[in-house]
């Protein structure tokens, strides 16, 4: 996809885009503050810039993320490319049709009934009265309201109204989507069925431009993005590098007793919960050692500072191949189910260690050990070529690595 | 705004849309329901027929009450329509904040719920002719000609008002007001004659009024040739000029003005 991606035309095309607001001081929106304003030669408000020369492209066919903080200004680029704003500077060219959609269910009318709902909610999106009458059925059983079509939208419940706006949303058909922080709303079910949604645009040639700041759901989507910040574009490229550089311009701005300030820092490497060091790569003797031949047993080690209560974490470890982009192989103790690996307090010095069995052929490997919560969705550690070895020998210079018997793991506190 | 867009798909879907929802959403929760659209005006012109045709004569017209309840339903059309238009853009802010499309639509769907409200007061209108025995000329054709002559000034100061509504919320109190004196400045209870004894001068000016110069039209096409027109009163047609040229001036002013200004409408609102 991404091969593909990188000679794509340009779907949306940002080039020196600023715009700014006009804050009225009080009261303004009346002839007499006009009025009086103007007597003292006041200006009545205050300009502010949300957005300060922004360039960027976005190719056809891509899942792209817009990332930032609350009011780094990255609402308002997605209604400039909506044609929402108009750019005070720059301009904006966008080829291929464009959903002008920004949020689930704008133009919802709590009076109408839901059926009532969907009409208006179509027309918004383009569809006359013969198209919605086909999709209607599917439209109900998607939503699984078909009980309450005839009552008045006031008496849904918000999870019915976002179930509705999201089963008539995503009938629309044009070739770049904009969506804006959708995930915030519905529950984990409807949370599924979103994603479920994604997927199928991510395989569609659908250009789609995602706003959030759900760091999971972007990495997990998106091809690309743009770090906005202060209005201007602090990171563009793979999402990867824009959602690395997202955690400290977020921690910048975090005081040090925010609760959210732990969650950052760990899930961007910086060192907060624990720490790996001491990484080694053993012999079946025990004698740190970088050659091995093919065949023989291979034992990786690190130590874990921790510097705050982890419960159960997971241990893993990543082998490269040198200058290889692929991971070679990538075990840890949840893909190899050691799930109670014990609760460890401020202090504790964990020792690590796997027996990888060698099925390597003649190569040079690098050793990325890492550390992480439950559920990996929060790295504690990683340490990208903390060690490597090489192996001479093996028979295929072509083989793909595979293992007929599971890594066997080691863990305890020391002393 | 190129024409072609105007009324492409997309637009026409959406302007359909409005115009129903509207619609339902006119008399949601009344017991009466539309009924009210046809109440309203009869129940203003029972009162004003009461205290204009029986207690304080107004001079005398043939068919005196249809002569009245026309220019009383299309006085409420001129009305509902600047009203409503001035303001659809205000009351859609939710929607024009979260989505791009053409911003006219809005005024456009209310000034046509507007106009449906007309057709049926309309209904009213000929059941009262024919109670009345107003005889049937073929001048009748002429009604839609000045239906359309108001709804266009109606429309043009719709689009205007409805975007310096979005500026200046006073906009709503001043249009009140100036609705007031245009009631009383327009010959709708009183017949124009009365204002000619008085003055001609006056009388021609009044006549100016593109609103004025429309309803008498109509009665006079439609009710009785006895109603002073412009044609009648400056003994030349060519004089309806001038109403038509401000009808039209007002219509592609308050166009551009809106045009301009509905680029901002999402952020000033």
């Amino acid at each position: 996809m991404s091969d593909t991606i990188n000679n794509a035309p340009i779907a949306v095309s940002v080039s020196g885009v600023s715009k700014s607001f006009k804050l009225p001081h009080e009261q303004a929106s009346g002839i007499k503050q006009l009025l009086v304003n103007s007597l003292k030669g006041k200006k009545g408000y205050e300009i502010q810039h949300v957005i300060g020369g922004i360039d960027f492209e976005i190719k056809k066919g891509e899942f792209f993320g817009i990332v930032g903080k609350n009011g780094s200004g990255k609402s308002t680029l997605l209604k400039l490319i909506a044609g929402i704003y108009v750019p005070e500077k720059g301009h904006i060219k966008i080829d291929g049709s464009l959903t002008p959609f920004i949020e689930l269910g704008v133009g919802f009318n709590p009076e109408l009934t839901g059926r009532e709902n969907v009409f208006l909610n179509g027309a918004l999106l383009g569809f006359d009265r013969k198209e919605i009458d086909e999709m209607y059925e599917g439209i109900v059983a998607f939503a699984e309201l078909e009980k309450f079509m005839d009552q008045k939208l006031k008496n849904y419940s918000s999870g019915m109204q976002v179930r509705l706006a999201f089963s008539i949303a995503i009938r629309a058909k044009s070739d770049i989507l904009l969506i804006d922080e959708v995930l915030a709303v519905g529950d984990a079910a409807f949370q599924a069925k979103c994603f479920d949604y994604f997927y199928e645009l991510k395989k569609s040639d659908t250009t789609v431009i995602f706003v959030s700041h759900d760091q999971g759901s972007l990495e997990r989507f998106c091809d690309r993005g743009v770090l906005i910040d202060e209005g201007k574009v602090i990171a563009y490229g793979k999402i990867r590098d824009v959602l690395k550089r997202y955690g400290s311009v977020v921690l910048e701005g975090l005081d040090r007793n925010d609760p959210n300030r732990d969650k950052v820092v760990a899930q961007n490497g910086i060192v907060e919960y624990a720490e790996i060091f001491d990484v080694r790569v053993e012999n079946s003797q025990g004698k740190k050692t970088t050659k091995y031949i093919y065949g023989e047993s291979i034992n990786v080690s690190y130590k874990i500072r921790v510097k705050r209560t982890i419960i159960n974490p997971v241990f893993g470890v990543t082998i490269w191949q040198k200058n290889v982009e692929k991971a070679i192989l990538a075990t840890n103790t949840l893909i190899d189910r050691y799930t109670e690996t014990g609760t460890f307090q401020k202090g504790d010095i964990i020792n690590f260690s796997v027996n990888l069995p060698n099925n390597l052929n003649g190569a040079e490997y690098v050793v990325e050990p890492a550390i992480a919560n439950e559920s990996t969705t929060i790295f504690y550690d990683q340490k990208p070529n903390a060690a490597k070895f090489i192996i001479n020998g093996g028979d295929n210079p072509h083989s793909i690595i595979s293992f007929n018997e599971r890594s066997k793991y080691f863990i305890n506190k020391a002393g | 705004m190129k024409l072609t867009n105007i009324f492409s798909r997309r637009n026409r879907i959406l302007l359909r849309e409005l115009v129903i929802t509207d619609f339902k959403l006119r008399y949601q929760g009344s017991a009466l329901g539309y009924a009210w659209s046809l109440l309203k005006p009869l129940f203003m012109f029972a009162i004003l027929y009461v205290v204009f045709g029986m207690l304080i004569k107004l001079g005398s017209v043939e068919h005196y009450a249809v002569y009245l309840l026309i220019g009383i339903v299309l006085w409420t059309f001129f009305s509902e329509a600047t009203n409503q238009g001035m303001n659809a853009i205000v009351g859609r802010g939710d929607l024009l904040r979260k989505i791009s499309f053409p911003k006219y639509i809005i005024v456009l769907s209310t000034t046509i719920s507007a106009l449906i409200n007309l057709a049926l007061n309309l209904v009213i209108v000929a059941v009262l002719m024919i109670i009345n025995g107003v005889e049937l000329h073929f001048s009748m054709l002429m009604l839609p000609v000045y239906i359309l002559e108001i709804y266009i000034l109606a429309l043009g100061l719709a689009f205007y008002l409805s975007a310096v509504n979005v500026k200046y919320r006073d906009t709503s109190h001043i249009w009140e007001i100036i609705m007031q004196a245009a009631f009383y400045a327009t010959p709708i209870i009183y017949p124009l004659a009365i204002v000619l004894d008085k003055s001609e001068t006056i009388a021609k000016f009044m006549l100016m009024n593109p609103l004025a110069q429309a309803i008498q039209d109509v009665r006079y096409s439609l009710i009785t040739p006895e109603t002073i027109t412009v044609a009648t009163l400056f003994k030349n047609d060519l004089f309806v000029i001038i109403p038509i040229a401000i009808v039209i001036t007002v219509f592609i002013s308050g166009t551009l003005y809106f045009k301009h200004h509905s680029k901002y409408f999402a952020e000033n609102i």
